[in-house]
C-alpha cells in the first residue's frame, strides 16, 4: 500500500496543465479528488511519474446556469453537488446519485469531473450523465472541444479523450420542470460501488409517459444509455405489461462481470430491479 | 483518630470504590478517544529501519531462483534476506503452536499467494517497498489444492514436500501426504446404536466459510538487538507476550532474561494476535544482522492474506431424534481446511480446539465427534476469531443442525430446543463428548427470552405474512432465529490445558503502596477489552480501595508475571480470578495488621466494604489506607513489612457462559437485501463485573457476527488467488450497516470461580452467526429449503429464492 515515487505539480490555471500534461507525456497523469487513482497507486496498479494536481485551478470551480443548460466546473466536489440549491431546484437527480456515491469523505474531495472522466463502470455519475444527455467540456494541446456524454465512454477506463486532455466542464440541458426522476442503487454496504444502478428521468402528460431517459450503472464495462428500453416506456402508462418489456430490452444490453457482489446473472437482473423501481419512484415524483 | 464527619454511609463507600457491578467508564477511553493512544506503529526510535516483504504471486510454485541484486543495489537498501540467509541459522521454518513447523520465508516451494518469499530491509518505507518491486523470483507453477474435499484424493498433488514421508504428526497417524491430523471424541459405538434407533434423523454438511478476524490495526513489531548486551527488545502486536518471549528464546537461543517483549496498546486482536508470524522472526533477524532497530507493519491486504485466518470447518452432522423431539445421538464429522501449515492457536491437545461442545445446550446421551485436518493452498491459520478454540464452529454446527431436525419434526424450534435443554438441576452436567458444565439455569434464560421479544406474536406476524407473500401481495419475507448457546471459556486446567508445555494458568500481581494506591499487573493483555477498568474494580471490592487509585499493567514481560494472555475470552475466568486470589492474600495479612494495630485478635474483626471493624464494637476499626500506611512502619512483630501479592491461578474448571438469542429479519425476495429488524441478546456470564462494558463486548461481537453471517468470507478462485483481500470485499458492516442491538441478562455465577465471573467477550460472537444464519433459513423455510450456507450475502440469498421459484 505504499506508491512509487513522483513528482507533484500543482498548476494554477488550465492552460498551464494542458501544458504540463502535454509537456510530460504518459509519464503525468490529471490528479482531481484522487479517490480512485491514489488508490491504484498505493497498490502499484498506476505508477505516474508525474502528479498534476487541478486542485489549484480555481476557474474549475463553478456551478451556474446558462443558455437552458447547467455548467459544472470539473473540480466541483460531490459534496458540493450536494449543497448546490440551483441543482435541487433543477436537476435534483445529480444530489441524489451523489449521496450514493462512497461516504460523506470521499465526497468532500471527490469530484464530478474525476468521477465522470475516469472511466471507471463503477462510478455512479457516468450513467446519470448519459440519461441527462450532458455534454463535456474538453481541453487539450489543440484547443477546447465538446464531447457528448453518451459518445464518451468506450470501455472500462478507456473513454475518448486524447492524451493530454482533460474534462474542464459538464454541461447539462436543464430537463422540463415538473420531470420525475431516480436513481436506484444496491450495494453491499456504505461506500461500495453499484452491484448495480439504474438513473431514470421521465416526463408524463394526461398520465402518459411523454419522455423517458434510462442510464445503467457498473452492469458492463461502459456506463449503458438504455434507449430501447426508454423507447418502450414512452406513451404508456408505466403499465406493469411495459415495464416489463422495457425492463428485459433494458436486461438485454447488460454485460457485467461476476464478481463479490454476485454472478453476472444477478447483476443483470439487479439492473432490471432497479430499473423498475426507478421508474416507479419517478412517476410518482412526475407532475400531470 | 478516625473521625470523619459528616460519616458516609454504607452504600457511599460502597459506590465510591468503583467496584464489581460499577458500571466504570473505561479509564483507557481517555486516550483512546483523544488519539493518544501508544500503538506499535507509532514507537520511532533512532536509526530505525523498516522491512517489507516479498511475497509469491502464485499460490504453489517451486522456486527456481530469486535474485536480489537490483533490490540490494537501491540506494538506502542495507539487505536483502532469503531461506537461503535463514537455514544456516535454522530460522527458515519456525515451530507452530499446533507442534507443526512455517516457513519464516519460502525454501524451495511456494504454498499460498502471498507467502513470504524475500524480507528487504531498508532506511524507510518507501525505499523497502520500490526496491521489493525489484527482487526477481522465477517460479514453476504446480497443481493446487483449494477445495479440502479434494485434498486427500490419491492423487492430489503433494503439498508440503518437507514432510511428506512423516507418518506421524503431532496428533497422530496421517493418512495422506495433505493430512495433518484425526481427532475424535465420544462413543461411536453407543452412538451408531443411537441412530440405528432412532425414530427420526437428519443429516446435512453445515459449512463455516473461511473468514479473518480483520482487527482495525493490522500485525506489527519493532526488534532492536542491542550488540553490546545482546539482549532483544521486541515490541509487537501480541496477544500473549510472555509466550512471543519463550517463543522468540527458543528460536533465536537467546536467553529468555535477554528477551524483553512489550505490547503496547493494541487495536483490537480477536485470534489474529496470538501467534507468531514471519514478520516478527525477519525483524529480529534483521535488527541482529544491521545492529538497528527494525520496523514491520502489514498493510490490510497483508493482513487479509497472509495472517492468520479462522473457521474454513466443513461439518456433516447428524442428529437422531424420537419422534416426539427429545434427541437421542449426535454425530459430526468436520474436515478442517488449515491451509499450507498448520498454524492453529489451540491449546496443545486440542488439534480441533474445544470442538467437542458442540452438543451444546442440549442433553445428548450419546455423540461422537471427529475431525480431520487437511492442507491446502491457502494462508495458514486457524484461530479463535472471538471465540474460544472452535467454539463458534461448534455453536454455528449444532444450532443449525437443531433448527434442521425441528423442520423435520415439524416442532417450533423454540420448543424444540425447550425440549431438550439441559436442566438446571442437571449440573454441574457432564456431557456426552467429556466436558463438566459448571452451572446454567438455560429455561429461564430462553423463556425470559421468548416473552422479552414476544415470540408467539411474531411468529403469529410471520405466519400472516406467509399467506400474503403467497398471494403475491408483498414480496418480503419474514425470519425468525431462534438460538441457545453454551460457551467454554476460560483455558484452562492445567490437567489439560498448555501450550508448549505450559500449563495455561494466568497471573497476577498487587503492589499496595504506603498511600493507599495500587499498581497490579497481570499476564494477559488487552486489545480494547477494557481490562485497565475492570481488573481495578475487582480489585476495589476485593480490598477496599477505589478503583482510582488502581493502576492496570500489562504486556510487559519484565515487570509482569508470567502469563499466558488474552484470547478465548479467559482474561476475568483465569486472569480476573488470580487478581481475587492475590488481593484475598493482601486482604489476609491487612487483617492481621489490623488486628495488631487494634489489638484484639484476628477472628475478632470482621471485613466491612473498605475496612476491618471489630465485632460488635463498628466504632472501633482500620480503613485499607491505614492499613496499607501501616504495613510500612507498624506490622505485628515477626511479621515481613509490605503489603504486596502474587497469584498463579490455574483453574480447576472451565466456565460456561450462555446464552439465548432471538433475530428478525425481513428480506426482499427480489434482491436477497436482508434487513435485521431486531436483534435481542440474553447473555448469562455469571457474575457481571462492568455491566456497561459487557455491553460494549456483546455490541461488539454482535456487530463482528453479523459481518460474519452476512458476508464476510476469505475467497479463493480455482488457481488460488484470494479474491477478497480488501476491505472493498471483505465485508466490515460500518455503522450504516450495522442493525439495532437489544442485550439482556441473567446471572448464574461459576461456583469455581472465586468471584463467580464465567467472561464474556466472544459469547456474542458464539451465539450471534448462528442466530442471523437461523433467521435467513427460517425465512425460506416455509418453502421447503433445509440449509443455506454462510455467508448471507444479497446475491446468494436471492439465488436461494430464484432457485426456489420465487423469480418466475
Amino acid at each position: 500500500m505504499i506508491p512509487g515515487s513522483f513528482a507533484y505539480h500543482r498548476p494554477t490555471s488550465v492552460s498551464e496543465a494542458v501544458l504540463l500534461l502535454d509537456s510530460l507525456g504518459d509519464e503525468a497523469r490529471a490528479l482531481a479528488g484522487g479517490h480512485s487513482l491514489i488508490p491504484m497507486m498505493k497498490l502499484r496498479l498506476a505508477s505516474p511519474a508525474h502528479l498534476i494536481d487541478l486542485g489549484g485551478i480555481g476557474e474549475l470551480r463553478s456551478l451556474r446556469e446558462e443558455a437552458g443548460e447547467i455548467v459544472i466546473g470539473a473540480m466541483t466536489t460531490q459534496h458540493e453537488l450536494i449543497g448546490s440549491q440551483l441543482l435541487s431546484a433543477k436537476i435534483p437527480i445529480l444530489s441524489e446519485t451523489s449521496l450514493l456515491i462512497a461516504d460523506p469523505q470521499v465526497r468532500y474531495l471527490g469530484t464530478i469531473g474525476g468521477n465522470v472522466a475516469n472511466g471507471d463502470p463503477g462510478n455512479d455519475l457516468p450513467a446519470v450523465m448519459i440519461c441527462l444527455n450532458a455534454t463535456y467540456d474538453v481541453t487539450g494541446k489543440s484547443g477546447p472541444r465538446r464531447i457528448a456524454a453518451r459518445d464518451f465512454y468506450q470501455g472500462a477506463y478507456f473513454t475518448a479523450l486524447e492524451p493530454g486532455e482533460i474534462v474542464t466542464a459538464i454541461r447539462i440541458p436543464v430537463p422540463q420542470a415538473g420531470h420525475g426522476y431516480a436513481y436506484e442503487k444496491l450495494k453491499r454496504k456504505i461506500g461500495d460501488y453499484a452491484t448495480a444502478a439504474a438513473a431514470v428521468v421521465l416526463s408524463m402528460s394526461g398520465g402518459k409517459v411523454v419522455a423517458c431517459s434510462i442510464g445503467l450503472t457498473n452492469v458492463a464495462e461502459t456506463p449503458l444509455w438504455a434507449e430501447e428500453a426508454a423507447g418502450i416506456i414512452v406513451g404508456s402508462t408505466l403499465d406493469a405489461a411495459t415495464v416489463k418489456k422495457a425492463v428485459a430490452a433494458a436486461e438485454a444490453i447488460t454485460a457485467p462481470a461476476s464478481d463479490a457482489r454476485g454472478p453476472a446473472i444477478y447483476r443483470t437482473k439487479m439492473a432490471g430491479v432497479m430499473l423498475a423501481r426507478a421508474l416507479a419512484r419517478a412517476r410518482q415524483r412526475a407532475g400531470a | 483518630m478516625n473521625v470523619a464527619t459528616p460519616n458516609p454511609t454504607s452504600a457511599e463507600r460502597a459506590e465510591k470504590l468503583q467496584g464489581l457491578g460499577c458500571k466504570r467508564k473505561r479509564v483507557e477511553d481517555v486516550r483512546f478517544t483523544q488519539g493518544k493512544g501508544n500503538y506499535v506503529d507509532d514507537l520511532k526510535l533512532p536509526r530505525m529501519l523498516y522491512g517489507d516483504f516479498v511475497r509469491s504471486p502464485h499460490a504453489h510454485a517451486r522456486i527456481k531462483s530469486i535474485d536480489t541484486s537490483k533490490a540490494k543495489a537501491v540506494p538506502g537498501v542495507l539487505a536483502v534476506l532469503t531461506a537461503a540467509d535463514l537455514k544456516p541459522l535454522g530460522l527458515h521454518y519456525m515451530p507452530t503452536l499446533a507442534g507443526d513447523v512455517a516457513a519464516v520465508l519460502a525454501e524451495e516451494k511456494v504454498l499460498f499467494q502471498n507467502q513470504e518469499v524475500a524480507f528487504i530491509i531498508a532506511e524507510d518505507r518507501y525505499i523497502a517497498a520500490d526496491a521489493a518491486e525489484l527482487v526477481e523470483v522465477e517460479y514453476e507453477a504446480l497443481p493446487v489444492v483449494i477445495d479440502p474435499f479434494k485434498a486427500m484424493a490419491p492423487d492430489a498433488p503433494v503439498l508440503r514436500e518437507d514432510i511428506k514421508d512423516k507418518t506421524d504428526g503431532a496428533h497422530g497417524k496421517r493418512k495422506h501426504y495433505n493430512h495433518i491430523f484425526e481427532w475424535q471424541m465420544g462413543d461411536r459405538e453407543a452412538t451408531d446404536l443411537a441412530f440405528r434407533k432412532a425414530d427420526v434423523t437428519i443429516k446435512e454438511l453445515i459449512s463455516y466459510q473461511r473468514v479473518h478476524p480483520c482487527p482495525l490495526e493490522t500485525c506489527q513489531a519493532v526488534a532492536s538487538f542491542d550488540k553490546i548486551t545482546s539482549e532483544l527488545t521486541l515490541w509487537g502486536t501480541f496477544q500473549a507476550p510472555h509466550v512471543i518471549r519463550t517463543v522468540a528464546s527458543l528460536i533465536s537461543k537467546i536467553p529468555e532474561h535477554k528477551i524483553h517483549v512489550i505490547a503496547p496498546d493494541i487495536g483490537g486482536g480477536f485470534g489474529n494476535k496470538v501467534g507468531a508470524y514471519p514478520g516478527y522472526i525477519c525483524a529480529i533477524v534483521a535488527s541482529i544482522v544491521t545492529g538497528r532497530p527494525v520496523k514491520w507493519v502489514e498493510d490490510r491486504i497483508e493482513n487479509l492474506s497472509t495472517t492468520a485466518f479462522a473457521r474454513d470447518y466443513h461439518m456433516t452432522t447428524e442428529i437422531a431424534c424420537t419422534k416426539d423431539g427429545k434427541v437421542t445421538g449426535l454425530r459430526v464429522h468436520t474436515l478442517a481446511d488449515h491451509g499450507a501449515f498448520d498454524a492453529c492457536a489451540d491449546p496443545s491437545k486440542w488439534p480441533a480446539g474445544f470442538f467437542n461442545i458442540v452438543t451444546g445446550s442440549y442433553d445428548f446421551p450419546v455423540a461422537h465427534v471427529a475431525v480431520d485436518g487437511v492442507y491446502t493452498n491457502k494462508a495458514p491459520g486457524g484461530v479463535a476469531y472471538r471465540c474460544s478454540f472452535r467454539v463458534t464452529e461448534a455453536a454455528y454446527c449444532i444450532e443449525r443442525a437443531m433448527d434442521i431436525m425441528a423442520q423435520k419434526l415439524g416442532m417450533d424450534p423454540a420448543e424444540f430446543r425447550m425440549k431438550n435443554l439441559i436442566r438446571r438441576e442437571q449440573f454441574p452436567y457432564v456431557s456426552a463428548l467429556g466436558w463438566e458444565y459448571d452451572s446454567g439455569d438455560y429455561h429461564t434464560a430462553l423463556q425470559k427470552a421468548l416473552d422479552t421479544v414476544g415470540y408467539r406474536q411474531l411468529r403469529a406476524e410471520q405466519k400472516a405474512k406467509r399467506e400474503a407473500f403467497k398471494r403475491g401481495e408483498t414480496r418480503e419475507l419474514m425470519g425468525i432465529g431462534v438460538i441457545f448457546f453454551t460457551e467454554i471459556v476460560g483455558a484452562g486446567p492445567s490437567r489439560n490445558c498448555d501450550i508448549l508445555g505450559i500449563a495455561m494458568f494466568d497471573s497476577a500481581e498487587i503492589r499496595i503502596h504506603p498511600t493507599g494506591s495500587v499498581i497490579a499487573r497481570l499476564g494477559t493483555k488487552s486489545q480494547g477489552q477494557g481490562h485497565e477498568t475492570t481488573y481495578a474494580q475487582i480489585i476495589a471490592t476485593e480490598i477496599g480501595l477505589a478503583a482510582d487509585n488502581i493502576a492496570i499493567e500489562e504486556g510487559n514481560t519484565d515487570t509482569a508475571p508470567y502469563g499466558l494472555g488474552t484470547y478465548g475470552s479467559r482474561s476475568t475466568p483465569v486472569s480476573g480470578a488470580a487478581t481475587a486470589m492475590a488481593a484475598r492474600k493482601i486482604k489476609a495479612k491487612a487483617q492481621m495488621i489490623a488486628a495488631h494495630l487494634l489489638e484484639v485478635h484476628d477472628d475478632d474483626l470482621e471485613w466491612d466494604i473498605d475496612r476491618f471493624r471489630v465485632r460488635g464494637n463498628p466504632e472501633r476499626f482500620k480503613t485499607m489506607t491505614e492499613l496499607a500506611w501501616a504495613a510500612y512502619n507498624n506490622v505485628p512483630p515477626g511479621m515481613e513489612p509490605g503489603l504486596e501479592a502474587v497469584s498463579y491461578y490455574d483453574p480447576p474448571n472451565m466456565t460456561y457462559p450462555f446464552g439465548a438469542y432471538i433475530c428478525v429479519a425481513d428480506i426482499d425476495a427480489d434482491t436477497g437485501v436482508t434487513k435485521i429488524r431486531r436483534f435481542y441478546a440474553l447473555d448469562d456470564c455469571g457474575t457481571r463485573i462492568n455491566p456497561m462494558i459487557i455491553e460494549g463486548q456483546i455490541h461488539g461481537g454482535l456487530t463482528e457476527a453479523f459481518g460474519i453471517a452476512m458476508g464476510q468470507e476469505i475467497h479463493y478462485d480455482a488457481e488460488g488467488n484470494v479474491t477478497t483481500a480488501s476491505l472493498m470485499d471483505y465485508f466490515l458492516p460500518t455503522a450504516v450497516e450495522t442493525p439495532r442491538w437489544e442485550t439482556d441478562w441473567t446471572t448464574t455465577p461459576s461456583p469455581h470461580h472465586p468471584i463467580g465471573a464465567k467472561g464474556v467477550g466472544e459469547s456474542p460472537n458464539v451465539g450471534g452467526v448462528p442466530c442471523f444464519a437461523n433467521a435467513v433459513n427460517d425465512a425460506f423455510a416455509f418453502l421447503g429449503s433445509t440449509h443455506i450456507q454462510m455467508p448471507h450475502d444479497n446475491w446468494r440469498t436471492w439465488t436461494v429464492a430464484n432457485k426456489l421459484g420465487l423469480h418466475a
